[in-house]
């Protein structure tokens, strides 16, 4: 990494166009308006496709979040990809058109330093070329040299941060970040950074508890998944993550789908042709992990957004294949809750050339 | 099996705090400082203890604020399976042990306009984590601790002079008892009462707190049961398709364990529900010795804790 992206006396959290252009391994690209996000044939292959069989249906698909393997979005804990700079740049377009985005409950700010020390300290362990931190006591030094960030700050001090802790490190890690209390054998949904979320809100959501926020999904209630999921998430200790994906369609690579933006992006849901599919329509993947957070006892759920087209997809003949599978055999309720009916047909039609009907390799890594 | 985040520790330091008490201090053996942990954590320390490995769960009593060690206190159990006494006549500063990561079952509601904290004897230990906690980041508290007798009074100097007005102790030689009635019909609107000692006085706090109108979710207690001990006797696991043997000093998880079957758990007190196992078949009686079951699932016998309940008779199946 070029020593001149440190900025030694800087304190601005956000993305300098100038940091953008010089950081090589990070893309300048859009999540709106022109859309000139891409993703490089290396990004396409070490993506977390969500399916590990030709069929999908709610499952508590919980897994321990560790030993990722080499190539892949599991292999740092907390995953930085070449999409890292941009993001952040569409995140704060985001919160400069609506502060409303990142919200803490006034008992939730120990809860933020834990989430800062947590980011801070593993993309440091992860990535000692991109990010370093330096620990003395309470005085902390953090560097964070793709967004050409240079901050000594002391650690449980609001005040040394031009951010409350949890909105400072939020705006500089890809995904949002919901920050869950632990109490009365729930968990609530009393803080959290929500940019990139597939059509729900903070916003509304903010206070709720496990079984609130879930009341809209259809039929996992009646498979009994949420207590189950409950049960293993309270159960999530301090260094032992875990993880699950979930996943959606999205008509352009749009990271902000929110409802408080529906009248941007909902007319875009009929947009969908046979000859734009390809390049229009995009796979949504949620990487989803679950942190216990040390001083706070709160859980710290990262929600990470991956997109592939219909045309990266076709690049890899497996997922190619099992993607038709399971858009084929999507029970419907589930089709029209993840707000697939408009398009589903035509994404049928457009993966059936690369389904031969021959049987697809176990688990859910390319071939 | 696996003993979750184990962490290898030293032991540092080994302190008579009174003719029943011990403290215990670890630290890491690498050298660095131990994870940050939140007041009214506990760990698992794992014991080898002859052909035993016991895992009993501890509060850990030293500041969250300072991580350098890990301090826990155990009073010892003349009548239990023998892990206090092992610690108390075994456990010598230099040597190493096995610890797991912190986790809470009785952490502080962050929510509370005030705390109001209720000890009895060893239940002192989270207290002493708490209201570090507490006093650092200037949460408004008062601690009731009752004692025995100002000898077996765990801590009460240091408390002292560490919570100066915060703290009232109560003689029982005295004649000096907590007067709950009162201490819960004045406090204000918001307040969260904790309360850590023998199984009798929770239950009167909790009942107490219940009768006059506290909201359940402001009412917190740590009930960790000791798994007690028994006879000996022999549990056939179906998943597994393994027979074991119970000795009278080990609990049923230990046994499970120690056949190499990774079962899941998290307080091995009966209190938070991740042993819970099914019951297959039994012909005999299950002695349950557990929070977290309610009284037709015990008098059900189709479901068991095994980290603290046991069984008599000629044959249990579960399916583990």
């Amino acid at each position: 990494m070029p020593s001149s992206q440190m900025t030694s006396a800087s304190t601005a959290a956000e993305p300098s166009a100038r940091s953008v252009t010089a950081t090589a391994p990070f893309r300048d690209e859009s999540f709106r308006d022109d859309f000139t996000f891409r993703n490089s044939p290396e990004t396409v292959l070490r993506a977390p496709f969500p399916f590990d069989k030709d069929a999908y249906m709610y499952a508590v698909n919980m897994e321990l979040h560790r030993d990722g393997k080499a190539g892949t979005a599991f292999e740092e804990p907390i995953d930085v990809d070449e999409h890292y700079v941009s993001e952040m740049r569409d995140r704060a377009l985001v919160l400069d058109e609506d502060p409303l985005r990142c919200q803490s409950l006034p008992h939730m700010t120990l809860a933020g330093w834990d989430t800062l020390e947590l980011l801070m300290a593993s993309k440091a362990a992860s990535y000692p070329d991109w990010f370093a931190l330096t620990r003395e006591g309470d005085r902390w030094h953090w560097i964070n040299r793709p967004l050409g960030i240079d901050q000594h700050f002391v650690f449980g001090d609001e005040t040394t941060l031009p951010y409350a802790p949890l909105e400072y490190i939020t705006r500089q890690a890809q995904g949002d970040f919901c920050v869950l209390d632990e109490r009365a054998g729930n968990l609530w949904m009393d803080a959290g950074m929500v940019t990139t979320q597939a059509d729900w809100s903070l916003d509304f959501d903010i206070g709720m508890n496990f079984f609130e926020w879930h009341a809209p999904v259809p039929l996992a209630h009646e498979l009994g998944i949420f207590e189950r999921a409950l049960k293993y998430l309270r159960a999530v200790q301090q260094g032992n993550p875990a993880r699950r994906l979930n996943w959606t369609m999205t008509v352009n690579p749009r990271l902000d789908t929110s409802p408080e933006n529906f009248h941007v992006w909902g007319p875009e849901n009929t947009h969908i042709t046979k000859d734009n599919v390809a390049d229009k329509l995009f796979l949504r993947i949620e990487l989803q992990s679950f942190w216990r957070l040390p001083r706070s006892n709160g859980i710290l759920f990262p929600i990470r957004c991956y997109f592939l087209s219909m045309r990266d997809l076709s690049t890899v003949p497996k997922w190619a294949k099992r993607m038709h599978r399971v858009l084929k055999s999507l029970p419907p309720e589930l089709a029209s809750y993840k707000g697939l009916d408009n398009y589903r047909p035509i994404a049928i039609d457009w993966l059936a050339q690369f389904d031969d009907g021959s049987p697809t390799t176990p688990g859910p890594f390319a071939d | 099996m696996s003993l979750h985040g184990a962490i290898d520790v030293v032991v540092t330091d080994v302190v008579t705090v009174n003719p029943l008490i011990k403290r215990f201090h670890f630290a890491r053996a690498d050298g660095e400082y131990l994870p940050a942990f939140s007041g009214g954590a506990h760990i698992i320390v794992e014991m080898e203890d002859g052909d035993t490995r016991r895992r009993t769960p501890y509060s850990l009593m030293s500041s969250p604020l300072d991580t350098r060690d890990y301090q826990i206190s155990i009073r010892r159990d003349d009548e239990g399976r023998g892990g206090s006494l092992f610690m108390h006549r075994e456990v010598k500063p230099g040597i190493n042990m096995r610890i797991g990561m912190p986790s809470n079952l009785f952490a502080l509601d962050q929510r509370a306009h005030k705390h109001l904290l209720f000890a009895g004897g060893i239940g002192i230990t989270p207290f002493l984590a708490q209201t570090a906690q507490l006093m650092a980041r200037g949460g408004k508290f008062e601690l009731h601790y009752g004692v025995r007798n100002r000898e077996l009074g765990a801590y009460v100097d240091e408390l002292e002079q560490r919570l100066e007005s915060r703290l009232h102790v109560y003689l029982d030689d005295k004649g000096e008892q907590i007067d709950f009635d009162r201490l819960l019909t004045s406090q204000p609107t918001g307040t969260h009462v904790y309360v850590c000692g023998p199984a009798p006085m929770i239950e009167h706090v909790v009942t107490q707190a219940g009768a006059l109108g506290w909201p359940k979710e402001h009412v917190h207690f740590e009930h960790f049961a000791k798994a007690p001990p028994g006879e000996p006797f022999t549990v056939e696991l179906r998943a597994s398709a393994l027979t074991v043997e119970v000795s009278a000093e080990q609990t049923l998880l230990e046994a499970i364990e120690a056949a190499g079957v990774d079962a899941p758990y998290l307080c091995r007190g009966g209190a938070c529900g991740q042993c819970e196992t099914r019951v297959l078949a039994c012909d005999g009686e299950l002695q349950h010795a557990d929070h977290w079951l309610d009284d037709d699932e015990h008098a059900s016998n189709e479901k068991v804790m095994p980290c603290v309940s046991r069984f008599r008779g000629n044959m249990l199946v579960l399916d583990r």
